[in-house]
């Protein structure tokens, strides 16, 4: 059976539109946000309108025996997406309709194609947020972010993807739909198969529809900046604000060479000759709001920081104008950025921040990091040419030593990113064999003949 | 070397980008097809594609490289600071080179680059339009289905006579503070004259000379923008040639891709060549948008200013605010007129989806783009739809016709006319 009587098939079932077969346009699904990846064509890219264009494709799928990708917006950092082995993607852009908003439960529900900043969009009006706001907020799907269990700046107080997920319906491998989870706020119904599902980058099912629980919004914030002469007391600091049982929203930090390339770059005004910053948010009710920056500036005062506190809105834009500059800053130094993910207990962040610099120095390379300071979540991020082989190979060197070293502290491969292709070589050092095993096993459970997203995370 | 001439110089902007998507966000094509090679990182990705020997000069390649507005949005908000817009036309001009033009096109070019020529044509074309376009409330719809012209598209009615016929080159003024040429652009002078004379109303009424050199032609841009780079080349010495024999302070446009042709193109097009290159810099820096013109270089003269009573809304065309940068002082001449009541829109700077000759061979698409801003235009009460640029007045004139909405069309320029005029 071939690939051409597989095309015509998708055609027959889908429509000649929604089948793409023309060589310049899988090269535009032949990659995605992570550096230094292969770029292998898909056979196919497909673009189902709802779940029975789904079920039809995942039912060709297996007829022909040809892997499926689901594809959101292609902005992960992981391979997520790539099409390692050949095959279909599949675009679930066109399914992106927000189906409800039920704000009397704190619930919505959505399409997988649907993307983040629009269901906020949606949901202000009642005065409603959904947390989770990786850095691409603006173009990651909802499909996309909840396979990859994306985090991003307020991760600390609110937690990643998995915490707001409540129900998924999923088609799997053999073309049946299930779904799982429900609207009530209590759900302890056998296991928990909507967490699994969660993060499951695309291995288990395609998930096409998403039930997701909302917040009120924080009525008041407010913003300051630390500006510390050491990492130990930027560390301090951090346990510091934690132990004084401050949970802010968000607490990045930034090192020193980040600081100066943002600086560079955005002329916001940061003290380029500190070693670090942190850049802290606490949200809430007005009065806890004031009490808890009370606390925050007492800390950081009592660990050797200098404080700056934004008096207004503009003030608060321009500290956070920085942060988001980190990452762009540094992407403009060098052609190729290997922005890293590695996440270690808070207590550790200091020692991981210097095993970090120990790293650079070793392998002589320029790595800046910056990072969700709160919880441990680091974003080490070297900047490099990948047409330089040589110094491509002190890279992946180094990114192995930055992998082993954050699980020798207690930490983990990923915070945020997830595993993909790009980590799926550390993910034993962590899980060991048997904790592989179980991965294993419950992949060939679900997808016996491996038609979903071959060759990510453990699945081969 | 100019990008726009040897396709290897473009690889140092390819390699800036870290295809994190973020262009997905802004990109017009992208919003409504949803498919990765209309927005920049998918072009990118072609375009290197095509540099490492990948691919080659196909008919689809040039069609996924026409997919483009040329809007910039990518540009302005890549964190990476890739110029995709460049990309594309680098792309374009290599496309055209290796695959030759469509004849079609390669005729009308031919048009557009002899300027007499091209004068003719336009005139004959006003004179026989009514062979061609049954005349409706709005404009004009092609009776016939003319090439790449859909049937239902409004299109304005060409001038019985066009700007340059009707105006005296020298426009002095008493006690002059500054001299200037105006370069007036395709659409002023063969759509709407109107604007080219507020243009000069509204120097005079400033205390600025306009000269208006008879001699020019059409700006070039569109020959670029298919990558017909030897056309654009030869009408751009023109333009140096024409524009340098006078001795004035600035060269104003009421158009934001004919005054980036001046401030951008034509030293890029004239780069390698000795004779040119030089003067061809010193014009462009002395181009401004007259908005720019006015509002930083000589102060708008706001006691002459009369009142207007109307309530406004203000499309930022692509290329007066991202390419010229003139977008702000456009938007301070209309709030400094008394009676105006501003109405911004959500998205004042969003592209309408004209982009040229876009709108005709891709009119679905284009108004798809184009009804996104006429729900903005809509949201807002707003009696007149103010913009910077013929090109996007026509594409707002479509829009208007075909949603059946009341807002009457003016440029900035005609807008500011009208206050001095009542000022006097
Ligand atoms: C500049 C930049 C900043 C970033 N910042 C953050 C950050 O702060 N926090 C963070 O967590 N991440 C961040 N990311 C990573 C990325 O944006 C997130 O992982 C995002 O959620 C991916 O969404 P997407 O729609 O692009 O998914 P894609 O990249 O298209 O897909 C991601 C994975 O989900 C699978 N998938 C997609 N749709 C479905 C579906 N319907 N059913 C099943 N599987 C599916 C894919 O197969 C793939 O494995 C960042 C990335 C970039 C480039
Ligand atoms: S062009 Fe800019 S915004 Fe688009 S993917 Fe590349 S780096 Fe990102
Ligand atoms: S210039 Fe405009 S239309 Fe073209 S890729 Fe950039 S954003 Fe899209
Ligand atoms: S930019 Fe357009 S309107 Fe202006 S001169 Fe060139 S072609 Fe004519």
């Amino acid at each position: 059976m071939s690939k051409e009587q597989l095309i015509q098939d998708l055609r027959q079932a889908l429509g000649q539109e929604n089948v793409i077969t023309e060589h310049e346009d899988l090269v535009c699904y032949s990659f995605d946000a992570t550096p230094d990846m292969p770029n292998p064509l898909p056979d196919v890219v497909v673009t189902p309108a709802d779940k029975e264009d789904v079920v039809k494709i995942v039912n060709l799928a297996n007829k022909y025996k040809t892997p499926i990708y689901p594809r959101g917006s292609g902005t992960n950092l992981s391979g997520g997406t790539i099409p390692l082995k050949g095959g279909i993607i599949m675009s679930m852009l066109k399914m992106n309709k927000i189906l409800e908003v039920d704000a009397d439960n704190l619930v919505a529900v959505v399409q997988p194609g649907v993307i983040i900043q629009d269901l906020n969009n949606a949901v202000a009006p009642h005065g409603l947020i959904y947390p989770p706001d990786p850095g691409t907020v603006n173009t990651a799907t909802m499909g996309g972010s909840v396979s990859e269990c994306s985090g991003g700046l307020r991760g600390l107080k609110y937690g990643v993807t998995k915490n707001y997920v409540m129900a998924l319906e999923v088609v799997l491998a053999d073309g049946k739909i299930a779904r799982f989870g429900g609207k009530t706020v209590k759900n302890v119904t056998a296991y928990d198969l909507v967490k699994l599902f969660t993060g499951a980058e695309g291995t288990l099912g395609i998930i096409t529809e998403i039930t997701v629980k909302l917040i009120p919004a924080p009525e008041a914030r407010s913003s300051m900046l630390g500006t510390f002469d050491t990492l130990e007391d930027a560390g301090n600091a951090i346990k510091g604000i934690i132990s004084a049982k401050v949970i802010p929203a968000t607490l990045e930090i930034m090192d020193q060479v980040t600081i100066r390339t943002v600086e560079n770059f955005a002329k916001v005004g940061l003290p380029t000759d500190a070693r670090a910053i942190l850049l802290i948010e606490v949200d809430g009710i007005p009065e806890v709001v004031a009490r808890e920056a009370e606390l925050v500036e007492k800390v950081i005062k009592e660990n050797n920081g200098n404080l700056q506190k934004a008096k207004d809105d503009k003030d608060r834009d321009n500290i956070w104008a920085a942060r988001r500059a980190a990452l762009p800053a540094l992407a403009q130094v060098k052609p190729t950025t290997v922005l890293e993910d590695a996440t270690v207990p808070r207590s550790n962040i200091t020692e991981m921040l210097m095993a970090i610099e120990e790293i650079a120095k070793k392998y002589n390379l320029n790595i800046g990091t910056f990072g969700h300071a709160g919880d441990g979540n680091l974003h080490p991020t070297i900047l490099t040419d990948a047409r330089d082989k040589e110094e491509m190979e002190r890279v992946h060197k180094a990114v192995d030593e930055i992998f082993k070293k954050a699980l020798a502290l207690g930490g983990t491969l990923s915070g945020e990113h997830g595993i993909g292709m790009a980590k799926s070589k550390y993910l034993e050092w962590e899980l060991g064999e048997n904790g592989i095993e179980v991965l294993n096993k419950i992949k060939n459970a679900l997808d016996p003949e491996g038609i979903l997203n071959p060759g990510k995370m453990a699945s081969k | 070397m100019s990008y726009l001439k040897q396709f290897p110089e473009i690889e140092q902007e390819t390699v800036k980008c870290m295809k994190c998507g973020n262009c997905q966000e802004v990109c017009p094509l992208y919003k409504e097809t949803r498919f990765e090679g209309a927005v920049a990182r998918g072009k990118v990705k072609l375009t290197e594609s095509v540099l490492n020997g990948d691919l080659t000069y196909t008919d689809k390649l040039a069609k996924i490289f026409d997919t483009c507005l040329q809007c910039k949005a990518c540009s302005a908000h890549c964190p990476c600071g890739v110029q995709p817009d460049k990309i594309v036309l680098a792309a374009r001009a290599k496309l055209a080179k290796e695959r030759g033009l469509p004849t079609v096109k390669k005729l009308i070019f031919k048009g557009l680059s002899a300027p007499s020529l091209f004068k003719t044509g336009m005139s004959v074309g006003a004179k026989t339009q009514g062979l061609f376009f049954k005349k409706s409330k709005d404009g004009m719809s092609p009776r016939v289905p003319i090439s790449g012209l859909v049937l239902r598209r409004v299109i304005p009615t060409l001038a019985s006579k066009s700007f340059l016929a009707s105006v005296s080159e020298n426009n002095k003024v008493a006690n002059p503070v500054k001299k200037v040429a105006f370069f007036a652009g395709c659409t002023t002078n063969f759509i709407y004259p109107t604007v080219g004379q507020a243009l000069i109303d509204v120097m005079k009424a400033n205390n600025v000379e306009v000269v208006v050199p008879k001699a020019q032609h059409c700006c070039g841009t569109p020959v670029l923008m298919h990558g017909d780079t030897d056309t654009a080349t030869a009408m751009a010495k023109s333009h140096v040639d024409i524009f340098s024999q006078y001795d004035v302070d600035a060269i104003i446009s009421v158009c934001g891709t004919c005054g980036e042709a001046f401030a951008k193109h034509y030293p890029e097009l004239l780069k390698d060549i000795p004779a040119y290159s030089e003067k061809a810099n010193q014009l462009a820096k002395k181009t401004y948008d007259f908005a720019q013109f006015l509002v930083d270089v000589i102060g708008l003269d706001k006691n002459k200013l009369g009142t207007v009573d109307a309530t406004v809304t203000y499309h930022e065309p692509c290329h007066i605010g991202r390419g010229m940068n003139a977008g702000k002082q456009q938007v301070e001449i209309i709030n400094s007129i008394p009676g105006v009541k501003y109405k911004p829109l959500k998205q004042p700077n969003r592209c309408c989806g004209g982009a040229g000759s876009f709108s005709l061979t891709h009119y679905d698409l284009s108004y798809k783009v184009l009804q996104r801003k006429m729900e903005d235009v809509k949201s807002t009460d707003a009696e007149y739809l103010i913009t910077g640029c013929g090109s996007c007045r026509m594409q707002l004139g479509d829009g208007l016709a075909q949603e059946k909405m009341p807002q009457r069309l003016m440029h900035t320029v005609e807008l500011l006319a009208k206050s001095y005029n009542n000022g006097k």
